[in-house]
């Protein structure tokens, strides 16, 4: 559950103020499917930020699962982050000098996992998500689809409870674009709350909620 | 976080440049080389002057006539100096902590043995001479221990006089002149080599009441005193003092203790050491100036990837240790590479010059590594606090 309540941010950019974000409240329930859409500029990145711990409002409050999160210090949101929040970038922000077990294993081991249980749980994740046979190679040597397969199952490795995908398929190509969207609608299937940013409408149409954002304000919400 | 995926991953971050973490860490090694080699070599030098001086024994106490006062004049120069004499020796010898005493005089003389002439030193000792200076007989035996003031005319032989003298023939029972007087020779010395340009082997070794007729003296040039070893030689140095105030009326003596001269040897010859160390040091501090460009490189290049950490629910204090975890893992791989390139390097000089020793000590080794990660850290620092402080948002947007 996300609820997000008159969430104003504001950046400076040169001695002039500009309002990403201005006055912005919404809800989202567990298992929810968004699309967050909208011209650049309109701030949905922003919000995404914000809903993923990554930035801090100027003033409004967020509750997340029950925890004002928006009170929390730094480090027990990185701790909220770590636990109930999966991101999948643009750019896969993958590892250059990791595999891709290494890059999908990098949260449970920066959590302090023991190995043999690592394992385990990579191996399944390879499998599920169709890279099996990649696990050994290292980012510049997987296509785009197989990086942001690498990248999704690193997102969900830790079993978060929302995934924030920013453009997640903004660097495909078409098909290997749906592939992606299917993946993630799937895992939506399972429970996992998905919110999507992105300027493709018919990547926005499949989702079951559309929020439309002007100039830092949720234009559109249905 | 897990210590050795900790390691792991700051491993892999400086295995994924290997040629710059190479040269990054070959500055450190260098540094940390030169600094073991040098102080391998400082306590080389150290060791080697220590085993000089206390080749004579570590327990001795010198006495020399006239004070060294505060006016910087020697009281020597002064005319009421009373000497030296052997009498002085002799109530020395009495005292219980001094196991044995030696009067000296020294001069220059010629020695004839048949038509071999040679001038040579000539020390006007006595019978515990050889005990005191721990000064081995080779052949025959040393003074014998005769009233000081009726001393029989015998020499003993320096093994250079020696060779030089008789080579391979028969010395013993020979007479020989000394000065134009007779004199038998009963024995020869062992080789000591030479001590800050003395050379006890090119000498001859007559009792020291003989000497001073011979070279027309009445005092003693030094007393030497070796005392027990369970009596601190200051304590010693001041019974000493009293015995000779009594008998002087005054202080117109300096009493030296080896164990002083040997504090304030060593304090020098450690002084020199840590001098030459802190030169290395000099270079490790430039390989700490390469550790801290290469880490601040680093952290920009990677600024996407501390965005991704964060995202991963990564603290800034994790991110802070990753980055200074790195740096110190390059600075003391490079400091291994040092240890060995140092302890080569003074191994290698010493198989060049023999003469010029070197001792690498462990206490040296162990620091120089620590010092070596310490560097890394100090380098690391800066670097580590600005990826640490990286607004997560802005760090990711860097592709």
């Amino acid at each position: 559950m996300i609820h997000l309540q008159h969430i104003e941010r504001i950046f400076l950019v040169g001695d002039e103020e500009v309002h990403a974000l201005s006055d912005v409240s919404m809800t989202a329930s567990d298992g929810e499917y968004i699309a967050i859409m909208g011209p650049s500029g309109s701030g949905k990145s922003s919000l995404l930020n914000i809903i993923g711990l990554l930035d801090r409002p100027d003033s409004g409050s967020y509750e997340l699962d029950g925890i004002k999160v928006s009170e929390l210090e730094e480090e027990q949101q990185a701790e909220i982050r770590r636990h109930k929040i999966g991101f999948v970038f643009q750019f896969f922000h993958l590892v250059p000098r990791l595999t891709a077990f290494d890059n999908i294993a990098l949260p449970l081991m920066l959590s302090g996992m023991k190995q043999e249980e690592r394992q385990v749980r990579v191996t399944a994740a390879l499998t599920a998500f169709g890279l099996g046979n990649r696990a050994g190679h290292r980012p510049d040597q997987l296509s785009g689809g197989q990086r942001q397969r690498v990248a999704i199952a690193r997102a969900t490795i830790m079993q978060p409870s929302v995934i924030l995908a920013d453009e997640p398929t903004g660097n495909l190509d078409r098909s290997s674009g749906v592939e992606v969207a299917e993946i993630l609608e799937e895992l939506n299937h399972q429970g996992i709350t998905l919110i999507m940013v992105t300027h493709d409408p018919d990547l926005g149409r499949r989702a079951r909620r559309q929020i439309l954002m002007v100039d830092g304000r949720i234009e559109n919400d249905k | 976080m897990q210590v050795n995926d900790f390691l792991r991953y700051t491993i892999y971050g400086v295995r994924a440049q290997r040629l710059r973490s190479f040269l990054t860490a070959l500055g450190i090694g260098v540094g940390i080389g030169a600094v073991v080699l040098l102080t391998s070599l400082g306590e080389g030098l150290h060791h080697f002057v220590l085993a000089e001086f206390t080749q004579f024994g570590t327990n001795l106490i010198a006495i020399n006539p006239g004070k060294v006062t505060t006016h910087g004049i020697s009281g020597a120069l002064v005319s009421n100096v009373r000497p030296l004499t052997i009498e002085d020796t002799e109530s020395l010898k009495k005292l219980p902590q001094i196991l044995d005493a030696v009067s000296v005089v020294q001069g220059n003389a010629a020695i004839e043995a048949g038509s071999h002439q040679r001038r040579t030193t000539i020390y006007g000792v006595d019978a515990s001479a050889s005990r005191v200076w721990r000064f081995g007989v080779a052949a025959g035996r040393f003074l014998p221990d005769d009233p000081p003031r009726a001393a029989r005319s015998f020499a003993v032989l320096g093994s250079k006089v020696r060779q030089e003298l008789f080579g391979s023939t028969q010395a013993l029972g020979i007479r020989v002149r000394i000065g134009g007087e007779l004199f038998r020779v009963i024995g020869s010395m062992e080789s000591k080599g030479q001590l800050l340009g003395f050379d006890l082997d090119d000498a001859v070794y007559i009792p020291a009441s003989k000497a001073l007729a011979l070279f027309n003296r009445e005092s003693l040039m030094e007393i030497d005193l070796l005392h027990s070893t369970n009596s601190s030689s200051t304590v010693v140095a001041e019974k000493v003092r009293k015995v000779l105030v009594g008998r002087h009326g005054s202080e117109d003596f300096t009493i030296t203790t080896q164990e002083k001269m040997l504090d304030v040897l060593g304090g020098v010859l450690g002084t020199l050491t840590i001098a030459v160390g802190a030169l290395g040091g000099i270079s490790l501090l430039v390989g700490g100036v390469g550790i801290l460009t290469i880490m601040s490189i680093a952290v920009n290049e990677r600024t996407g990837e501390i965005g991704l950490l964060r995202a991963l629910g990564v603290g800034r204090n994790q991110i802070l240790v990753l980055f200074l975890g790195e740096a110190v893992v390059l600075a003391a791989i490079g400091g291994l590479a040092g240890l060995g390139l140092g302890i080569g390097g003074s191994w290698f000089v010493t198989l060049l010059v023999p003469a010029l020793p070197s001792h690498t000590s462990w206490g040296y080794v162990v620091s120089a590594e620590l010092l070596a990660a310490l560097v890394g850290l100090l380098a690391g620092v800066l670097p580590a606090r600005r990826a640490a402080r990286m607004h997560p948002v802005e760090a990711l947007r860097t592709e």
